[in-house]
């Protein structure tokens, strides 16, 4: 991974403003799909996509790339937006969201789209899978890295736990999850539904090497990314205090959002917004 | 009379026949799949000698994964393996796994088409003793409904052998059930095993009817067509390991020729190899079919001789129900 300079950040942080426009259009076209969690993890899957994967958009089968989980399946219209702006399929593609013999499923499937390593929605078993390609890579005695994206809310499944557990177990350092906690879910904050808290103290007991970061920040995610690479004993999960809706501030920290696109107003107002945004983007970086 | 061109056990209806479960048929050929190809891995749920995983475990330590009793963990993460080049076995309990793990197994490994090879062990009410939450008797019609799933149900330790090793070499999710008792050695290391193709295991001169099974029950299909044919009912035993793909093929055939069909499996009637026959039937010709199997109950506690009798798995039932079926021609 090259070093992040002040002239890559500021490409990153316009292309996850782009990525972030893209998202608002996808889901209006779609009609339905959920908001919040795409926009607040915008930040994180362009710091991913366009400075920290060692892959080849064109190539997206190639052997030794790194593999990206994504286990909450429901947040895909941000892993969609980021791949065609990576290359891996049309831009223009994007619009088909959810739409019949679309290759964009309303949840990731594997056999759909380049570029999803695997099928996810139903959530609490990406991290299995991601043990699976990482066990997968140590007998091979292959160097990729797997990334394994959460959800905070699919800390309610067992299934979760007995990966987590697992993962400590076998001291799988060429995995590293990377947490979503935008303190939402669908019925509500997390800590109302189903309290996670300590998120740390939990995976620190089960033998992770636990990091915490702004996920909007992509500075700090990438410094975190390094320090995770550099851990060879445990494997790392990287917590990220991500805003739900970031971006657009109707949307920002209220889980109503979670599970909903905007109406066609809703849609125009948030694309303002973010466009302003845009523009402080390119002003701060002046 | 037994179909002498398979090379089936001539001392099959000897009351000393050779008795070996059929979980330890799946040891022996994880154990040879292993050996035949490095790419062959095997995870464990807490299981490890009762599924028959421990000679593999003991020779590919490397190999070996376990995961404790977390049988979605043991779906999910092989599921990972399964679409990076491995080709996982996956062992439990039939109850747990594809129990438990079933939405796993549907999402990340049957939709997903991943490599796994799902090993249910302990599958049917002659589990016995341990009572109706460990008598898996629902694992078929579970895994039948799964696209991109295929369901091996062997008859006996050798067969499980052979279907084992070929199922490591199908490419896709595939669903084998293996039981936990000893029951007799039918075939033979020529008997062959190719899967999706049924074989007649008897056949009378003049059949009046076809008893399907699939799984060690089938030799009390056999008992029961040896004792038919003492009453001058003629009749054909087809060994229908595989469920799903289902030879359809073979079934049209011998249920045209002979007008009337039983079932025979040691699993619900609903949704298991007697369904997917009457679904093939329903469709292409309709004959009277009778369905022995367990008739929508739970089990409980017993010994398996005593569980078959009171549930109706025994050749005395399969006879009862061939001549009902007839007698509906």
């Amino acid at each position: 991974m090259e070093i992040l300079h002040e002239k890559k950040l500021k490409f990153l942080e316009e292309m996850a403003n782009v990525i972030r426009q893209d998202i608002i259009k996808m889901l209006v076209e779609a009609g339905s799909g959920h908001s919040a969690g795409p926009l607040g993890m915008a930040d994180i899957f362009t710091a991913l996509y366009f400075h920290v994967l060692n892959h080849n958009p064109k190539a997206p089968d190639w052997e030794k790339r790194d593999r990206v989980v994504l286990s909450n399946g429901h947040i895909c219209p941000v892993q969609y937006a980021t791949l065609a702006h990576a290359g891996y399929f049309p831009v223009k593609e994007l619009m088909t969201l959810r739409k019949l013999g679309s290759r964009l499923q309303g949840h990731p499937h594997r056999k759909s789209l380049p570029g999803i390593e695997t099928t996810s929605g139903p959530l609490g078993s990406g991290l299995s899978q991601s043990i699976g390609m990482a066990l997968a890579a140590r007998l091979d005695g292959a160097k990729h890295h797997i990334y394994c994206l959460m959800s905070d809310g699919e800390h309610n499944c067992g299934n979760t736990w007995e990966a987590i557990m697992f993962a400590g177990k076998n001291c799988l350092n060429n995995l590293t999850a990377i947490v979503d906690r935008n303190n939402i879910q669908i019925d509500g904050f997390t800590e109302n539904v189903m309290p996670l808290e300590s998120l740390r103290d939990k995976y620190e007991a089960f033998r992770w090497n636990v990091l915490e970061v702004n996920g909007n920040d992509i500075t700090e995610f990438v410094a975190a990314i390094n320090e995770a690479k550099a851990t060879y004993e445990k494997p790392t999960v990287i917590v990220c205090h991500t805003i739900p809706g970031k971006g657009v501030s109707f949307m920002e920290r209220d889980y109503r959002w979670h599970g909903k696109p905007p109406t066609k107003d809703e849609a125009r107002e948030a694309l303002g917004e973010l466009r302003t945004l845009h523009g402080r983007i390119m002003s701060e970086h002046e | 009379m037994l179909n002498q061109e398979i090379g089936l056990n001539p001392k099959i209806f000897d009351p000393k026949i050779e008795e070996r479960p059929t979980r330890d048929g799946y040891g022996d050929g994880l154990f040879l799949a292993g050996a035949q190809n490095p790419e062959v891995v095997a995870l464990c749920a807490d299981l490890k000698e009762s599924t028959r995983v421990e000679g593999f475990a003991k020779k590919y330590p490397e190999r070996f994964f376990e995961v404790g009793v977390a049988e979605q963990n043991l779906a999910a993460i092989a599921a990972g393996m399964g679409i990076s080049g491995k080709i996982p076995f996956i062992s439990s309990y039939a109850v747990f796994s594809p129990g438990r793990n079933w939405e796993q197994i549907r999402t990340v490994i049957s939709y997903n088409d991943s490599n796994v090879k799902i090993a249910g062990a302990h599958a049917g009410i002659s589990v016995g003793p341990d009572g109706a939450t460990h008598q898996a008797l629902e694992d078929i019609a579970l895994m039948r409904v799964l696209a991109n799933m295929k369901v091996i149900v062997p008859c006996d330790a050798i067969e499980a052998q052979k279907a084992t090793i070929a199922a490591a070499k199908i490419w896709g999710p595939v669903y084998l059930r293996f039981g936990r008792e000893k029951t007799p050695v039918m075939t033979g290391r020529e008997t062959p095993f190719i899967p999706g193709k049924a074989e007649i295991f008897w056949q009378s001169k003049k059949p009046q009817v076809v008893i399907i099974a699939a799984g060690p029950i089938i030799y009390e299909a056999l008992l029961a067509a040896k004792e038919l044919e003492e009453e001058k009912i003629g009749s054909i035993v087809l060994n229908s390991h595989t469920i799903k793909p289902l030879d359809e093929k073979k079934i049209l055939e011998v249920s045209e020729k002979y007008g009337a069909v039983v079932s025979v499996e040691e699993h619900q009637v609903a949704g298991g190899l007697g369904s997917a026959i009457a679904e093939l039937l329903a469709k292409h010709n309709p004959v009277p079919m009778e369905f022995v199997g367990i008739q929508g109950v739970f089990g409980e506690s017993g010994s398996p001789k005593e569980l078959a009798k009171k549930y109706g798995l025994t050749a005395t039932d399969i006879k009862l129900a061939a001549k009902r079926a007839i007698r509906r021609k």
